[in-house]
């Protein structure tokens, strides 16, 4: 990069003349500055959604020219958008930690049935939140106990968890789809504050919300830390077992929220329910930039990833496409999106190898 | 012990040569003007420290990198390998310390891996299997079964698959990455037997090692490494006295320059100890230790690779649970195994490995200067990255860091850089205690002398720092205090002032080669 070269040559740091220069500089290298790459990449990500509603207008014109249409259509976007998106924030924070979680599809469904039962019912819809809150935060300290401390591999741990809770939720349901009879819980999928829905206000709190929590707390900084170098993590003092349990117990907590979510809008509950939001909300993330290796990745880069996912489902419904078209497209947006990445990571790593050697000195040698 | 002699003047041929090889990677010259000679039937030992280029001269040898410029002149040819297995094709095959097999194969498809003799697209296992017996019978380990899984033998048969599968190629030069590592004291003689059959063969073997007693016995010739460049070619093995090829790898080269000692030694007493530690023991790693720092002192370890130097740091940090033994901070005990605990108390660690064990090189340097103290600066768990940055920022300038600025990623620092990002996490907050592993390594002159006075500058401020280098001068130069230890045991303790370059390195490397030169 020329800017650090630039600036290593400077005589005298901290002088307000060499420092504009190195904010000129800064700007004319901001399409290579591994600083500006997230934002960068979400960029395109926007870019790509553009592309995804100019391909919807171009093959029908009549609905996405009518302004009415297309409002309420984006409004359906995000509400499809909103239980899985709800799910991916908590994913990406178990990916930027560095682990992976397969169970959070079995964990909604476990939640979802769990606070159906007709025993949890009886307490209103105050029992029911509280009861589908729990048992993803109780799963997912579970999870979490198991690989902080059990030293289990993440893909293991919570590829167990997720047959076992799977299985768990159709005991508890004897395998009947359990109708929900509470109007309040029902009315969540159909309340539509100031014109938009409440699943999507939901998932708009969820996002921002996880937006701050990784940006600007020391959860975030920790998440990122742990991710990035476990043992420079440790050895700054942090406790990297705990905080590895906490964020599986935040992927259970979006898992309880989604829960309810996915309840509200069927009515119902059922064992078999978030059938493959594992790989749905692993995707998304992956397209939104997140390394898979752990230590990067944005909030908005997999809010993106959802949104891209959910809008191709909308046009291929609107099209009246085939589902297996569709999810042939998704396939290759995947393979595309982690090419991408590994492009990226190539450069990322060209900047590590410089630790396998020592910089050789300006040292003469005397025999 | 002596194996092929090969007096002078009645020389095999040489089989490589490479004239001034230069590879880099961005921003390092990780070889930067390597020579070496290899004659046929040799042993030729590569000698050199972490970090002097040997990883990258092998792999420039074995076809996984390609240098920048130099020649490889290989059987009289100029050859440039495209890729590892054009290499082994060409004849040379590697072994490399962490065994590159595949343990849920047999014996005889690792030895044959990648080049299986085939009829019609089938592998013929018998003629496989025949001529793996034949080829560990060379070996002298008739007993290795061939239709053996990798996975149930030893680490030393293991090695002996590596080989066999060398020979299979028909390789005329074996290069050997530290094989002695991984094998118990008499496998090694087995080993070196092994080698000797292959030299007198015509054969010809690079031989890495860290311990000169091996080089000693086994090698030939010797070539030394310092910071990518040769620095001694063709010394002969047995004949050159330790000490020179001690100060060829070490250094001597430096010129460094020391701050001051001020004019009266810290006090020593109760009131000003900071740091004893008692019994410390783990096993296999160092048994046994005992020693204090007072306030405002800088005490320094002396050791080689492998003493339980960087061991015992981690162990007195709390980053490795000790089997025995106590660790006080200003009179109190420090809650064993536990990080957290000695941050509280005020230690903080620069360890030896910058880059996988202290920075998170993606991270802006100021997340990276205030990765240990970045909750003192949050409330109610919200971080005040403003103030984080100004707080880096005034670390960065007391430490004159270059390029100014903390936003950028830190893994485009120099080294020197890092290491000041590293031991300036330590310096926010009030921090006691500093232990500082290896705080020079890959870090130019330059930034050295700088980091020597930053660390006497923070001593003359009350800080205690207990510091461990492979370069002795170090040690000597810095340090109010100095320790020797070797194979985890504290053999020796003197001021600084009254120790010379020559006795420590008698201490350090005491009783494994020193005697011998005596005889």
């Amino acid at each position: 990069m020329s800017s650090r070269s630039a600036s290593t040559a400077q005589a005298a740091p901290g002088d307000a003349g060499t420092r504009a220069a190195d904010r000129a500089a800064r700007r004319r290298n901001w399409w290579r500055d591994d600083a500006s790459e997230g934002v960068r990449r979400n960029l395109g990500l926007v870019g790509v959604l553009i592309i995804l509603f100019v391909i919807g207008f171009l093959t029908k014109p009549e609905l996405y020219g009518d302004p009415s249409w297309f409002a309420s259509n984006l409004l359906s976007i995000l509400k499809l958008a909103s239980g899985i998106g709800v799910v991916t924030v908590g994913m990406t924070f178990v990916i930027i930690g560095g682990g992976i979680d397969l169970s959070v599809g079995a964990i909604i469904a476990l939640a979802g049935v769990w606070c159906t039962t007709v025993a949890t019912q009886s307490y209103g819809a105050a029992g029911m939140i509280f009861c589908a809150l729990a048992v993803g935060i109780g799963v997912g300290f579970v999870n979490g106990a198991l690989i902080s401390y059990g030293r289990l591999v993440p893909f293991i741990a919570t590829l167990a968890m997720l047959v076992a809770a799977r299985g768990l939720a159709s005991a508890i349901s004897g395998q009947q789809t359990q109708v929900s009879r509470n109007d309040t819980i029902n009315a969540i999928a159909s309340t539509e504050p100031l014109g938009v829905p409440l699943l999507v206000w939901i998932f708009a709190v969820v996002v921002a919300a996880g937006w701050v929590l990784l940006n600007r707390t020391t959860f975030g900084r920790r998440t990122v830390a742990v991710g990035g170098n476990a043992e420079a993590a440790r050895l700054a003092g942090i406790n990297i077992r705990w905080h590895t349990l906490l964020l599986y117990v935040l992927s259970g907590l979006c898992c309880g929220i989604a829960a309810i979510m996915l309840t509200s809008q069927a009515t119902s509950a059922q064992a078999a329910m978030a059938n493959l939001y594992e790989l749905d909300a692993i995707a998304a993330v992956i397209i939104g930039g997140t390394l898979l290796s752990g230590g990067r990745g944005t909030i908005i880069g997999s809010l993106l990833g959802v949104l891209i996912f959910s809008t191709i489902t909308n046009l291929f419904a609107v099209n009246n496409l085939s589902t297996e078209a569709q999810n042939m497209l998704k396939g290759g947006i995947i393979v595309v999106a982690v090419l991408i990445q590994q492009f990226r990571y190539r450069s990322l790593s060209q900047l590590l190898g410089r630790s396998k050697t020592t910089p050789a000195t300006t040292t003469t040698t005397t025999a | 012990m002596t194996g092929p002699e090969v007096p002078e003047g009645t020389e095999q041929r040489v089989i490589l040569r490479l004239t001034d090889v230069v590879k880099t990677f961005p921003g390092v010259r990780a070889l930067d003007g390597v020579t070496l000679e290899v004659r046929a039937g040799e042993v030729h030992c590569l000698l050199g420290q972490n970090g002097a280029g040997k990883s990258t001269l092998i792999k420039v040898l074995s076809g996984a990198h390609r240098p920048d410029s130099g020649h490889i002149e290989w059987l009289g040819e100029p050859v440039s390998f495209p890729s590892p297995q054009a290499a082994m094709k060409a004849g040379i095959a590697t072994i490399y310390q962490e065994l590159d097999l595949v343990d849920d194969l047999s014996v005889a498809e690792n030895a044959f891996l990648g080049h299986e003799p085939r009829r019609f697209g089938l592998l013929r296992r018998g003629h496989i299997a025949r001529r793996t017996r034949q080829i560990l019978g060379r070996l002298g380990h008739p007993e290795i079964p061939p239709t053996r899984a990798v996975r149930a033998l030893p680490s030393a048969g293991k090695q002996v698959v590596s080989m066999a599968r060398a020979l299979s190629h028909e390789a005329k030069l074996i290069i050997m990455d530290e094989p002695s590592a991984v094998l118990a004291h008499d496998e090694v003689g087995n080993l070196f037997r092994i080698i000797r059959d292959l030299t007198a063969n015509g054969i010809a073997v690079i031989y890495i090692s860290h311990r000169l007693e091996e080089i000693r016995e086994i090698g030939d010739r010797v070539t030394v490494l310092k910071d990518g460049r040769t620095t001694a070619a063709n010394l002969p093995a047995r004949t050159t006295p330790t000490r020179d090829l001690v100060s060829r790898m070490t250094g001597r080269s430096i010129e460094y320059v020391f701050p001051q000692r001020p004019a009266e030694p810290p006090e020593r007493g109760p009131g000003t100890e900071l740091l004893r530690v008692e019994g410390l023991t783990r096993h296999g790693e160092f048994a046994d230790v005992s020693l204090t720092v007072a306030k405002g002192e800088i005490v320094g370890i002396a050791g080689l690779v492998g003493s339980g130097r960087s061991e015992l740091l981690e162990t007195i940090f709390g980053a490795r649970r000790p089997d025995a033994g106590t660790v006080q901070v200003a009179g109190r005990p420090l809650r064993p195994g536990s990080v957290a605990a000695a941050v509280r108390a005020g230690v903080g660690m620069a360890p030896e490995e910058r880059k996988s064990q202290a920075l998170l090189l993606g991270e802006p340097i100021y997340r990276n200067i205030t990765l240990a103290r970045f909750t003192d600066y949050a409330t109610a768990g919200l971080t005040n990255a403003g103030r984080e940055r100004a707080e880096a920022e005034r670390i960065a300038v007391s430490l004159d860091l270059r390029p100014p600025g903390v936003r950028r990623p830190v893994g485009t620092l120099s080294g020197g850089n890092q290491q000041k990002v590293v031991v300036g996490r330590w310096l926010l907050g009030r921090v006691r205690l500093l232990l500082l592993d290896e705080p020079t390594r890959g870090v130019d002159v330059g930034a050295r002398a700088e980091l020597y006075q930053v660390i006497r500058r923070l001593a003359s401020t009350g800080v205690g720092v207990l510091l461990v280098s492979s370069e002795v001068p170090e040690v000597l130069g810095l340090s109010d205090r100095a320790l020797v230890m070797r194979e985890g045991r504290m053999i020796h303790e003197a001021p600084a002032a009254e120790l010379d370059e020559d006795t420590v390195l008698d201490l350090v490397m005491a009783g494994s080669l020193m005697k011998e030169v005596a005889v």
